[in-house]
């Protein structure tokens, strides 16, 4: 992984003095509160229902067992034991003191890590598939790029005040696990006719109030380019985005308002007079980025997939652990791990200090000391043995990390809500909380198979809602929780925005309706192969919706 | 439950140096206790809470001072809004047991 230089440290310990001093100018009063949240929320800070929010970033969610040591600590030192992991692939502490705020600062310098522009109108922390430089179906490893695009829009001063917050993900893969159609700019890599590796780009993406999938604005352009063409497009956003109506300032709005093809004809003159120059990557800056992800040092070694069958045949238990958390490595030998964040009634991407530590423990001594957080919630052991999968399953089992439903209907990605959050209309944990007691069964969830359900507690969609399988949005009428919900949405490369099923429910009916679409799915089906999304695409809204509704579906109001 | 008139208000915020939730007391303090809230049933009084809250804003004791609707229940204050409810007593989640 990516290791400061000197440079870097000067950088990040520069900004913690920096901010410690303007926290020391808010509390003696010298800064208004208009005056300090700008400058607050560039470092990560917001403030929330209860308390400060830290955001901290996880550099395209690669974590290592030392910082992860050290995210254990700060929560158990300056928070209430506990982390949420998001759906950026960050790190969000709920109970933080602004007195504290610096001094936490300074300690994830230690670790090399920082909260800048985890908040802010600028460029966001880059997220990336939490495979990378892993997975099987991998084209290339594209943490170098995002590592190179992160130096790269860090405090760069043209783009620190865009007209709105700017959400950019990479993937390698053709599998697309970063949701890249749903970002400001999304980046997957293609081969071009000669064979050469190269990034799709696609603008304009995102959720929110307005969802839209993104579009391709350039089919192929040179990996060296990518700064330049990425340039382009926030040189174009930064003048003509809107900066007068908050909820029209995204780059969706200027892409749909001037058109793809208009906004393209900007970006390609601004890129064509930038092309082959300052931004083009050096080949040896290439390299020299590339070589902190050199694979580690894997010993060679053949597949066991033998041993494993046997393994299966005799552990149920591993064997449904294995089918869903254990994902195909490039290496000979080795598997990739999720941990699913989502044992029964546990909070979606929330994790104890004892567990941080206990998991820091698990990845030095089975994943050479790496792991990674997904944009599902989840974290990732990059590089386990095959022979040592059973004595893993059975240390994560002891932990309730092993909970066999990675993309299954329990793994569900939920948006702090209203018990925290001070967007939120309606509460998300409970709902997600409610959902996957109900369904805990584990044969049942396999049955219904891959599913994917996201919950937010308002419409900015931080719980990605938009592109669930069945998607869940809170909101609040006349003091009421009320809960929509969608069907068809999808996060991959089959990128779609769910429809609504109908009218909202009170939160005691979710599960049950829930239960109904899913029953429904399960009697349409053609076959077991058939996923939910699948036969959402082949039969359309009606069924399921008489399925909720009845014939009665005005009945409820909300 | 005794509803308060449709009026009653307690002055709510969040302390500047930890960000914790507060509510304007009868003794002029800023207290975690809704229960302990200085209470204002007509517009004279909330005038007099908002000047209260803003002198305290500009003391930098606390954040963004706000009115809200409030009732008496088993013989305390209660947030009416689900919103102020969470913000008066905490998640309604228990959280840090995974």
């Amino acid at each position: 992984m990516y290791r400061y230089d000197e440079f870097d440290h000067q950088l990040v310990a520069e900004r913690v003095a920096q901010f410690r001093h303007q926290v020391k100018r808010r509390l003696d009063g010298q800064l208004t509160e208009d005056q300090f949240k700008p400058l607050r929320l560039m470092n990560g800070l917001y403030l929330q229902l209860h308390a400060y929010m830290l955001r901290v970033n996880v550099p395209y969610g690669v974590l290592s067992a030392h910082q992860l040591r050290k995210l254990a600590h700060i929560a158990r030192r300056y928070d209430r034991d506990y982390g949420h992991f998001t759906t950026r692939q960050n790190i969000q502490y709920n109970w933080i003191s602004l007195e504290d705020t610096a001094d936490i600062l300074a300690e994830l310098a230690e670790v090399e890590m920082n909260a800048m522009q985890s908040s802010g109108n600028c460029v966001r922390n880059i997220t990336a598939d939490p495979l990378a430089g892993r997975a099987r179906d991998e084209i290339e490893d594209p943490r170098p790029w995002c590592e190179l695009i992160r130096q790269y829009s860090i405090l760069n001063p043209e783009f620190s005040y865009l007209p709105r917050k700017f959400k950019i993900a990479v993937t390698g893969a053709p599998k697309d696990r970063a949701a890249v159609a749903v970002h400001d700019i999304g980046l997957r890599m293609h081969h071009d006719a000669h064979g050469k590796p190269g990034f799709e780009v696609i603008v304009g993406g995102g959720q929110g109030r307005t969802p839209v999938i993104g579009k391709t604005i350039r089919d192929w352009i040179e990996p060296e380019e990518i700064l330049a063409y990425i340039e382009a497009i926030l040189r174009v956003y930064n003048l003509y985005g809107r900066r007068d109506n908050l909820y029209k300032a995204r780059i969706k709005i200027l892409v749909n308002a001037l058109g793809l093809d208009a906004f393209r004809e900007l970006v390609e003159t601004e890129y064509e007079a930038m092309r082959g120059q300052a931004l083009a990557v050096p080949a040896a800056e290439q390299e020299r980025i590339a070589a902190y992800f050199q694979p580690p040092a894997w010993e060679s070694g053949s597949d066991l997939d033998a041993e494993l069958d046997t393994l299966r045949a005799a552990d149920q238990d591993f064997a449904r652990w294995f089918d869903s958390n254990v994902s195909a490595h490039k290496a000979p030998g080795y598997a990739i791990v999720t941990l699913s964040l989502k044992a029964t009634g546990q909070e979606p991407g929330d994790l104890s200090a004892d567990r941080m530590d206990a998991v820091a423990d698990l990845a030095d001594r089975y994943s050479l000391g790496e792991l990674r957080v997904t944009h599902r919630q989840n974290l990732v052991f990059t590089d386990v043995k095959q022979s040592q999968l059973q004595a893993l399953h059975r240390e994560l089992q002891a932990l309730q990390l092993a909970t066999p439903n990675i993309g299954l209907l329990t793994d569900m990605i939920a948006c702090p809500g209203l018990d925290y959050c001070a967007l939120a209309n309606a509460r998300s944990i409970p709902v997600a909380q409610d959902i996957s007691r109900h369904f805990a069964a584990a044969d049942k969830l396999l049955e219904i198979g891959e599913l994917s359900i996201n919950i937010s507690g308002c419409m900015n969609a931080c719980g990605h809602h938009h592109v669930a399988n069945i998607g869940i949005l809170g909101v609040n009428k006349k003091g009421k929780e009320f809960f929509q919900i969608t069907l068809g949405g999808a996060a991959d490369e089959s990128a779609a925005l769910g429809d609504r099923l109908g009218p909202g429910l009170p939160q005691n009916e979710l599960p049950g309706a829930i239960e109904t679409l899913v029953d429904k799915y399960l009697e349409l089906r053609t076959s077991e192969s058939e996923s939910f999304l699948e036969t959402y695409r082949r039969v359309g809204m009606t069924p399921f919706k008489t399925a909720v509704y009845g014939d009665d579906a005005a009945r409820r109001v909300a | 439950m005794t509803m308060l008139s449709p009026m009653t208000q307690a002055l709510t915020a969040n302390r500047l140096s930890d960000g914790r939730v507060v509510f304007l007391t009868s003794t002029g303090d800023w207290s975690a206790d809704l229960g302990a809230a200085r209470i204002a049933e007509d517009a004279i009084g909330q005038a007099e809470l908002n000047a209260i809250g803003e002198q305290a804003e500009a003391d930098c004791v606390i954040v963004g001072p706000y009115l809200i609707e409030v009732r008496e229940a088993a013989g305390t204050l209660q947030a009416v809004e689900i919103r102020e409810s969470i913000r008066a007593l905490g998640p309604t989640v228990q959280a840090g047991q995974f």
